[in-house]
């Protein structure tokens, strides 16, 4: 297929699909084939797109002006390594996500599904254009569809706890975003004239050191997705959500979508060897690292396994930022594998979280004693993607670690080391329990209705995940090399 | 014959089809101001083609030369304000029917049109006149028709409204009389181009200096520049639906443009903003507008009066570029002017069909309207969104070039405020979103007529589009201001 086009049809195919899905609204069956379809459609366009382009590390290899929004500046779509990773996760987990969804929301018989469907479809819109934007205003408008689109699924129940959830989820998104994030990038653009993503960068020679760190900063908070102290907030709250919008949306493509742009900024807007040279740039770092330890911290509080997870997924993200700042090609590997291992890690664990809630209604951690026996597989599966959080082998997460940790020794940053093994030992602090619970307790008292393990589609789609997160350790051959594409542009 | 007529034909075709929709029947007045604005529209339309092709168009009214007699001018900026007012009239028109029909008294609808094309004919007046005096008599026309329009609301409250705003706009408009009675006492004329040549002369005395001040005084109560502001809210509250979509969309617009045309040509940016006090009074109460009408917007349960603060804030933001005085700040009040009148028109209209169905506007009234009115309440949220300035509406491009007009002057206080009120905007339209599509509905699904929902539609889709492609106002902005700085476009 014409490369062009494919890159410009995955834009269109999940806007179609939602659109089809919303037309579909009365027969669920035929609604949820199109949702299928239309994954199924978008995940074989985004390997179109990778097949052509591929690891060629030119920005421009690839480039579609859509509209001229002002004199120099375009809605365009581009693709480059970085971009094609995270489109292919995104549509890649967003096949058995919808296998999943189906199963979750007709088991607990949810209202308003033909809503959930489509807002999920435009949501994955908003993803995909973030991908492959090619300057930062046009990832900033897909950073808003995405935002506006998960608003109607975080509020999905739509009681009380759910609208003050929602509320809290848009308020500090849009208000980091309009606050931070626009200014940070009017700010560049009028520094450089241009918002393109280049490599090595836009900004070098334009701005002086100081201004430099604040700008930093205002692009570190002003991303809201990326879920920084102090504005993580939205993340747990968000958790209100059914579980597959919290295990694809608020594991994967939002929170990725975040850390993803973050990465973009540095790499190609400041440009690593601009960065170096900025005198405060590792206040962000430090920033990141306080983030993983203080949300480490917190998700040991935690009771509830949803909201476990969300801090469990804070710390992680900063986890990539914090690799990405270190500003060595081997740290930065390690940031951009850890997007992947991260992603099918925890879309695991969320998926096993739903899949006890629809089994069993067990929301909380202490009620999981010996639910090991009664669903072995989505317990041994949770038991996989935690020991990738903790970083174990042989699992995803392994290897991710072992490249920041080696990042971190190139430039000797005893900081980020420090911060690494104190979060490891956090990690294993917070997810090991929760294993033994399951496997290793008696239960308590006999449950009132008996039950096994969830409906089939789910547990497919947890043994799929689980599969994948172990694959990244054994295959991280071809993802490594994927990478040097990427830093290779900023040797 | 329509080509060299063509400036006099768009005020004269409404001013003279006003007393005939009086004299028809209920039915065909509402054709006939139909046709007419639709053919004004045209008109508009040609004109503004004119202007891009030959500069500016000059028109002497009955053939006496400047300054004798009395002319129309049009250039860059003000063939796009009458654009403006002439397509959100021919977008409002085919909407009018069932909404007027639903709100105003069956014997007076004959009389709600002919008003409504009173208005337009002053409103497009104000607009082309070269002549001070002259827009003064439109002014007044327009004004005095509003008030009727306002008034003709079934509910007894828009009477109250209209005698309040009857009240404030007479004081405004004597005191925009006064200030050109001064002018022309110092300098012996009205034209404005002429005025601009001879106010130097006598420039530094008290008398131009006073009239300065009424005139301003008297522009910023019919901009309703904050505080002179609370007239506004009242009367597009309890106006009827077709009455505050029209208004909120072009009278605003036109006021503005006044003011841009009295500080920059008249008496020229120089006289203007000599006064560091003036200009820093400017700033002050553009930036407090934006604050104070947002944050009023959040508080109020009527969407028409929440809508109608929002404006009040909104036309802080158009002031803020005025008074930026900078290329860069002139093309974002322009864009912004063009941009309001879009996303207010379409949030109006959205309201409007919304006061069909329910009969009013309360918040409270408005539970899980997204299911019983999803079209309207789509358009209701993709306004919002443009309010907002969410990038890909026409709101977006607005903030992007008032911010980076801060950016140049390095007014970092107000790129604060800017954004500020943009949260703000988050803040009030999403109660109305909450409302509307996470509560249960009461009632059964009742959309709104598809002749109220097209326009509505068309606009909101202008909206979008010219959020993504935005050659056309941004050029015409571009030229506006380039013109009001005294480069040639």
């Amino acid at each position: 297929m014409n490369p062009q086009l494919a890159l410009q049809l995955t834009l269109v195919v999940p806007l179609a699909g939602a659109l089809l899905i919303a037309l579909a609204g009365r027969w669920p069956n035929l609604r949820e084939t199109l949702t299928l379809a239309t994954a199924g459609a978008l995940f074989y366009l985004v390997f179109q797109v990778f097949l052509a382009v591929g690891a060629n590390s030119d920005p421009n290899a690839l480039y579609i002006e859509l509209f001229s929004l002002l004199p120099g500046l375009a809605i365009a779509l581009h693709s480059e390594p970085l971009s094609i990773l995270f489109a292919l996760v995104a549509s890649g987990l967003w096949i058995v996500t919808s296998v999943y969804a189906i199963g979750y929301m007709r088991a607990n018989k949810e209202k308003h599904q033909t809503r959930f469907y489509v807002c999920f479809a435009v949501a994955i819109f908003g993803a995909m254009g973030v991908a492959f934007a090619a300057n930062l205003l046009t990832l900033f408008l897909f950073y808003e569809v995405l935002t506006l689109s998960t608003y109607p699924l975080v509020a999905h129940k739509g009681d009380a706890k759910a609208r003050a959830g929602a509320r809290t989820y848009l308020g500090i998104l849009l208000a980091t975003s309009i606050g931070l994030f626009l200014p940070a990038m009017l700010w560049t653009y009028a520094l450089a004239g241009t918002l393109d993503f280049r490599a090595g960068g836009i900004l070098e020679g334009t701005i002086g050191g100081t201004a430099a760190t604040v700008l930093l900063l205002l692009y570190l908070f002003g991303i809201g997705k990326a879920a920084v102290m102090p504005i993580h907030r939205w993340l747990p709250a968000a958790m209100v959500a059914p579980t597959p919008v919290s295990a694809l949306l608020h594991a994967v493509a939002v929170v990725k979508a975040g850390v993803f742009t973050f990465a973009k900024v540095v790499i190609y807007i400041f440009g690593l060897d601009f960065l170096v040279d900025v005198p405060h740039e590792v206040i962000a770092a430090y920033i990141a690292g306080f983030t993983i330890v203080a949300s480490s911290v917190l998700a040991l509080r935690q009771t509830n396994i949803k909201r476990m997870l969300a801090y469990s997924t804070v710390s992680q993200l900063s986890y990539i930022l914090l690799a990405v700042l270190v500003l060595t090609p081997l740290s930065g590997m390690g940031g951009i594998i850890h997007i992947v291992a991260h992603a099918v890690a925890k879309i695991t664990l969320f998926f096993a979280a739903g899949a006890i809630y629809v089994a069993s209604k067990k929301t909380e951690i202490h009620q999981l004693d010996g639910i090991g026996f009664r669903m072995p597989i989505t317990m041994g599966a949770f038991a996989i993607a935690a020991l990738s959080m903790i970083g174990v082998p042989p699992t995803g997460g392994f290897v991710s670690k072992w490249y920041m940790i080696a990042g971190a020794f190139q430039n000797d940053s005893y900081f980020v080391l420090g911060v690494l093994s104190l979060s490891t030992a956090l990690n294993a602090a917070y997810f090991l329990p929760v294993i033994f619970r399951a496997f290793f307790l008696r239960e308590s008292e006999a449950p009132a209705k008996p039950h096994g393990e969830a409906p089939v589609p789910m547990v497919a789609a947890i043994c799929v995940t689980a599969t994948l997160t172990l694959l990244v350790f054994f295959l991280n051959g071809p993802l490594v090399a994927f990478e040097n594409a990427v830093l290779g542009v900023t040797p | 014959m329509i080509l060299q007529n063509l400036i006099a034909l768009l005020v004269i075709i409404p001013l003279l089809a006003a007393p005939a929709c009086l004299l028809l029947p209920r039915r065909l007045a509402w054709g006939a101001a139909t046709l007419v604005s639709a053919a004004v529209f045209a008109l508009a339309a040609l004109l503004l083609w004119r202007v891009q092709v030959q500069g500016v168009v000059s028109y002497h009214l009955g053939g006496w030369p400047p300054p004798w007699g009395i002319e129309y001018r049009a250039d860059a900026l003000n063939a796009l304000v009458a654009l403006i007012v002439a397509a959100i009239g021919a977008l409002v028109m085919p909407y009018a029917r069932r909404s007027v029909a639903a709100e105003v008294e069956e014997r007076n609808q004959a009389g709600f049109y002919a008003a409504y094309l009173l208005a337009l004919s002053g409103l497009l007046g104000i607009t082309l006149t070269g002549d001070l005096f002259n827009l003064f008599v439109f002014l007044e026309i327009s004004s005095l028709s509003s008030y009727i329009l306002i008034s003709q609301h079934r509910d007894r409250r828009a009477l109250v409204a209209a005698y309040q705003y009857l009240v404030v706009g007479t004081i405004g408009a004597t005191f925009l009389l006064i200030g050109i009675g001064l002018l022309y006492g110092m300098t012996g004329t009205l034209n404005m181009a002429d005025l601009a040549e001879r106010l130097p002369l006598v420039d530094g005395t008290r008398t131009v200096y006073t009239g300065f001040a009424f005139i301003v005084v008297g522009v910023g109560i019919k901009l309703a520049l904050y505080p002179l502001h609370w007239w506004l809210p009242n009367a597009y509250t309890h106006a009827p639906s077709v009455a505050s979509a029209f208004l909120a969309a072009t009278a605003t617009k036109v006021a503005v443009y006044v003011l841009l045309r009295v500080l920059f040509t008249v008496f020229g940016a120089e006289f203007s903003f000599r006064s560091a006090f003036f200009h820093s009074a400017l700033i002050t109460l553009a930036a407090a507008a934006i604050i104070a009408g947002s944050a009023m917007a959040i508080v109020q349960v009527n969407v028409k009066r929440l809508l109608a603060y929002s404006s009040v804030g909104q036309i802080g933001y158009m002031v803020l570029g005025l008074a930026m005085l900078s290329g860069l700040g002139l093309t974002a009040a322009t864009l912004h002017l063009f941009n309001h009148a879009l996303m207010k028109g379409a949030l109006f209209l959205a309201l409007g069909c919304v006061a069909l169905r329910l009969g009013g506007c309360g918040l409270h009234d408005m539970k899980g309207l997204g299911r019983r009115m999803p079209l309207t309440m789509a358009a209701f949220v993709i306004g919002g969104l443009s309010l907002i300035g969410v990038p890909g509406t026409v709101g977006f491009i607005s903030k992007w070039y008032l911010v980076l007009a801060a950016i140049e002057l390095g007014w970092w206080p107000l790129i604060a405020v800017i954004l500020v009120g943009s949260l703000l905007a988050v803040a009030y339209v999403w109660r109305v979103v909450e409302v509307a599509y996470f509560q249960e509905a009461e009632g059964e699904r009742c959309e709104a007529p598809l002749s109220m929902l097209i326009p509505t539609w068309i606009l909101l889709l202008a909206n979008i589009y010219f959020g993504l492609d935005t050659r056309l106002p941004v050029t015409l902005a571009q030229d506006a201001a380039l013109l009001l700085t005294g480069g040639n476009p």
